[in-house]
């Protein structure tokens, strides 16, 4: 009994997590530090399209000869370079969420309305697989880069089932067949390192990387080989996916299909499992602390093999999507840098399933109006890439959006998706 | 316990991870033997030439199928030293490493080219030439770890340092384009430093973001500045040869070693340099101290977060270098993506160097060498598919990464902020 020490050493703790949360001084409220993370990724999406619409108007070339005749033309330049932004923007809009003049000027169809839309859909449906592929990974302590190869493998595994010996499969088994390969294919070659972690303690971003490049060159390899290549073709383009084993469009002429509604599952699933599950909570625990796991009896490689065989097959997913979804046959750039999006959209979804899901449905739509604002305003798509990068590092770095925004400590380290990594 | 018994224990201790290591290089030999020689006529003939353009003219004829049993043979020999004490050597194992790989490549060589020649000399220039912008990269990447900082944007800055190269030697001369890639290099490592140590962000994280931005970046620019106006903007000259007037003459090594342009020379000067500043100054013991232990060395007067920030810009330099290698130091041009992910094979010679400058050298050549090999193999006519022959170096990788060529342990407080309290 040791009742007179207690509020001794409780103010000690008190103090401590006090020191340890940074609580704003009384007096001066923290407005932005306590007030949410939702805060703080609104402040980091709206800073990054701060500085893209600096590269767009920089890089307008009417907007450049007025910056030179500068002491005159400083009004014309500064008018020209917001007209830059604003008009590479309202394309990114139109192409992404809806097309005003579609509405007003062709009212009688619905189908050009949604076209935008349903095509933010498409492309935000294997950005959640991934996303959820490197979130699940994350939860556990590790870092998935190998999203990529895992959607390779399993696209070429799906691609072996849809046009290889299972051919004359009847329509809804056929489908089903080839997702379960591809996503086992992934799982697998997810799995390797996991597996070579718990065995060796190899770490999974220099592992995960090899198997990208591995799997690349087995895509190119297997282009190749009679059982892929299309007849009749000499260049490395694959046979199409036969209308059996294809994920049926969910109305004809749109881009969304229904893996929409297979990744909407596969969310559902995975926030049961990290959540509710023991496997799950497992994970979470050797994700937080893998020594404290340990002394308490969770097996800690057994759940990095867990945790990269569901990343694996959410990562398989991805090729799945886009193969039976979208592209009906494999060539060499058939990832289409999916794998490395998919990073982002987990760290700016925090890791977790509902900010994945948002995070894939806001990049999705940055590159459906990618495509839309190359074509309308030309300007490059890689405006996108630099958006969304500089999305995530706004994202993973509070203090520098509390210190840009003047408010709290700026020398508060960010707190956000600290998770222990050496290399 | 008996003198016998304890030679046993000593053996098994000092062969443990070695048994494997051996039966994989039995497998190698034997795969050599029965496919490789059998598959070669009896009488053809292969010529390995050393010439290389020097004053050294001097060929090598061997009977095809003879050499392969010989090589074969050789590899079996090591195998077999593996399984001795000496086998507790790093040396030796590492020996026996580059012995059956040198064989198992000279064997194929044989195959290929049978009855054909193989310029030895062009294979090693065209393996240091590969194996420049992985050195700088690596140099850049174990200065940067040895202070505690991972760097993952290795990628990042040899492409921001091979687009601005070659911008700036478009627009004005070669040698400010040189001075420009080392500086695009810096910037990479100053969001690097600013996020990495002011805002202690995961450093692994920031290291993949960084390089999507700067793919992002590079690709902006080049379709806005380059892609219509290539004549003014990306027609940059690349450096001319230069042959180091005596060196340059010895055989076999001056031609590979001191008959490049200055970015080979430069390379050279850095790696001995990095391994100088590293282990022989006062800076380096600090920089490795925040590497080691940042409490204790702040403990003792360094400045951590100083010491951090000057070891990445340093290495943001080294890496801008490398970049300008892919540009104004071989073709001259840049086009999207120039970099290919070489940057992550650097990040990969960091750690099978084991952290270390000359152990980063030789990662980086073995995986030159791959390149090499691949490319000259396919111009041949290829036994193995090319895109097996491509997946060789990162196999390799995965292999080291694994612990099977043996195990290698980072600086201590690598990607671990330091937060001063």
């Amino acid at each position: 009994m040791t009742t007179d020490a207690q509020p001794e050493g409780r103010q000690r703790v008190q103090a401590c997590n006090e020191r340890l949360t940074h609580k704003p001084p009384p007096g001066r409220p923290g407005r932005l530090r306590g007030s949410s993370s939702v805060v703080t990724s609104l402040a980091a999406i709206g800073l990054a399209f701060l500085c893209g619409s600096v590269l767009v108007a920089v890089s307008n070339a009417a907007a450049l000869a007025a910056w030179g005749r500068l002491p005159a033309g400083l009004p014309n330049a500064l008018w020209l370079s917001v007209r830059a932004a604003a008009s590479a923007y309202y394309a990114l809009i139109q192409g992404a969420i809806v097309d005003p003049s579609a509405i007003t000027a062709h009212s009688e169809t619905v189908r050009e309305a949604v076209t935008p839309i349903s095509t933010t859909l498409a492309y935000a449906t294997p950005l959640a697989f991934g996303g959820l592929a490197v979130a699940v990974a994350f939860r556990a302590g590790l870092i998935n880069i190998g999203v990529q190869g895992q959607m390779v493998l399993g696209a070429i595994a799906a691609g072996w089932v849809s046009f290889g010996p299972a051919r004359g499969l009847p329509i809804g088994i056929h489908l089903i067949v080839a997702i379960v390969g591809g996503c086992l294919a992934g799982a697998l070659w997810g799995a390797i390192a996991g597996f070579l972690k718990a065995v060796s303690g190899a770490h999974e971003v220099i592992t995960t990387l090899m198997l990208d490049y591995i799997a690349v060159f087995a895509l190119q390899y297997v282009l190749t080989t009679a059982a892929f290549q299309r007849p009749g073709h000499t260049d490395p383009l694959s046979r199409v996916v036969p209308s059996s084993a294809r994920l049926p469009h969910l109305a004809s002429s749109l881009p969304v299909e229904s893996g929409l509604f297979v990744a909407l599952l596969a969310a559902v699933a995975t926030g049961w499992l990290l959540r509710r599950s023991t496997i799950g909570f497992a994970l979470r625990a050797v994700g937080s602390n893998a020594a404290a796991a340990r002394t308490a009896g969770i097996r800690v490689g057994r759940s990095y093999i867990i945790a990269m065989l569901i990343a694996g097959a959410l990562g398989g997913l991805v090729g799945v999507d886009q193969l039976l979804g979208q592209q009906h046959s494999l060539t060499p750039g058939f990832d289409g840098g999916i794998g490395f999006t998919a990073i982002t959209v987990a760290l700016v979804g925090r890791a977790n399933v509902p900010g994945v899901l948002a995070a894939a449905l806001l990049f999705g739509a940055l590159q459906a109006g990618g495509d839309q604002m190359q074509v309308a305003t030309q300007t490059p798509y890689d405006l996108v890439t630099i958006i969304q990068a500089l999305i995530v590092l706004f994202v993973v770095a509070p203090a520098l959006i509390a210190a840009l925004l003047r408010t709290g400590n700026a020398r508060t380290p960010g707190t956000t998706l600290q998770i222990e990594t050496t290399l | 316990m008996t003198v016998s018994s304890h030679i046993v224990t000593r053996l098994r201790a000092v062969t443990r991870g070695s048994g494997a290591l051996a039966c994989a290089v039995v497998v190698v030999a034997l795969i050599e033997l029965t496919s490789i020689a059998s598959s070669t006529r009896s009488d053809a003939k292969v010529t390995f030439g050393f010439a290389g353009g020097g004053a050294f003219p001097f060929d090598l004829a061997l009977p095809a199928r003879l050499t392969i049993v010989a090589l074969a043979v050789m590899s079996l020999v090591a195998a077999a030293l593996l399984l001795t004490p000496v086998a507790g050597h790093h040396f030796v194992r590492h020996l026996v490493g580059l012995v059956v790989g040198a064989a198992l490549a000279a064997s194929v060589l044989c195959w290929a080219s049978a009855d054909g020649s193989t310029d030895v000399v062009g294979l090693l220039q065209s393996t240091v030439a590969n194996a420049e912008p992985l050195i700088l990269g690596a140099l850049g990447g174990v200065l940067c770890e040895r202070a505690g900082i991972i760097n993952v944007a290795i990628e990042g800055q040899l492409l921001c340092g091979a687009f601005a190269a070659a911008l700036v030697g478009s627009v004005t001369t070669i040698w400010l384009g040189l001075a420009a890639a080392a500086g695009a290099g810096v910037i990479v490592a100053a969001l690097l430093a600013v996020f990495a140590i002011r805002y202690a962000v995961n450093q692994v994280v920031l290291g993949v973001v960084l390089n999507i931005l700067a793919l992002g970046v590079t690709n902006f620019l080049y379709d806005r500045i380059m892609a219509n106006n290539q004549d003014g903007f990306n027609s940059a000259s690349v450096f001319p040869a230069l042959p180091v007037p005596v060196l340059s003459k010895i055989p076999i090594l001056g031609p590979v070693l001191f008959d490049g342009n200055v970015i080979l020379y430069l390379t050279i000067v850095a790696v001995v340099l990095v391994q100088l500043l590293l282990f022989r100054t006062r800076w380096g013991l600090r920089a490795r101290s925040t590497g080691e232990h940042p409490l204790a060395a702040e403990t003792v007067g360094v400045n951590v977060r100083h010491v951090r920030w000057q070891a990445v810009l340093l290495g943001g330099v080294v890496a801008g270098v490398g970049g300008a290698y892919l540009t104004i130091g071989s073709v001259g041009s840049f086009v999207a993506n120039i970099s290919a992910g070489k940057g992550f094979i650097a990040l990969a010679a960091v750690i099978v160097g084991r952290w270390t400058p000359f152990g980063a050298v030789g990662a980086a050549l073995i995986f030159g060498f791959a390149y090499a090999f691949q490319s000259l193999i396919s111009i041949l006519g290829a036994p193995v598919p090319s895109e097996v022959l491509l997946m060789v170096p990162y196999a390799l990788t995965l292999a080291v990464a694994a612990g099977f060529v043996g195990r290698a342990s980072p600086p201590l407080a690598s990607g671990q902020p330091y937060v001063r309290s």
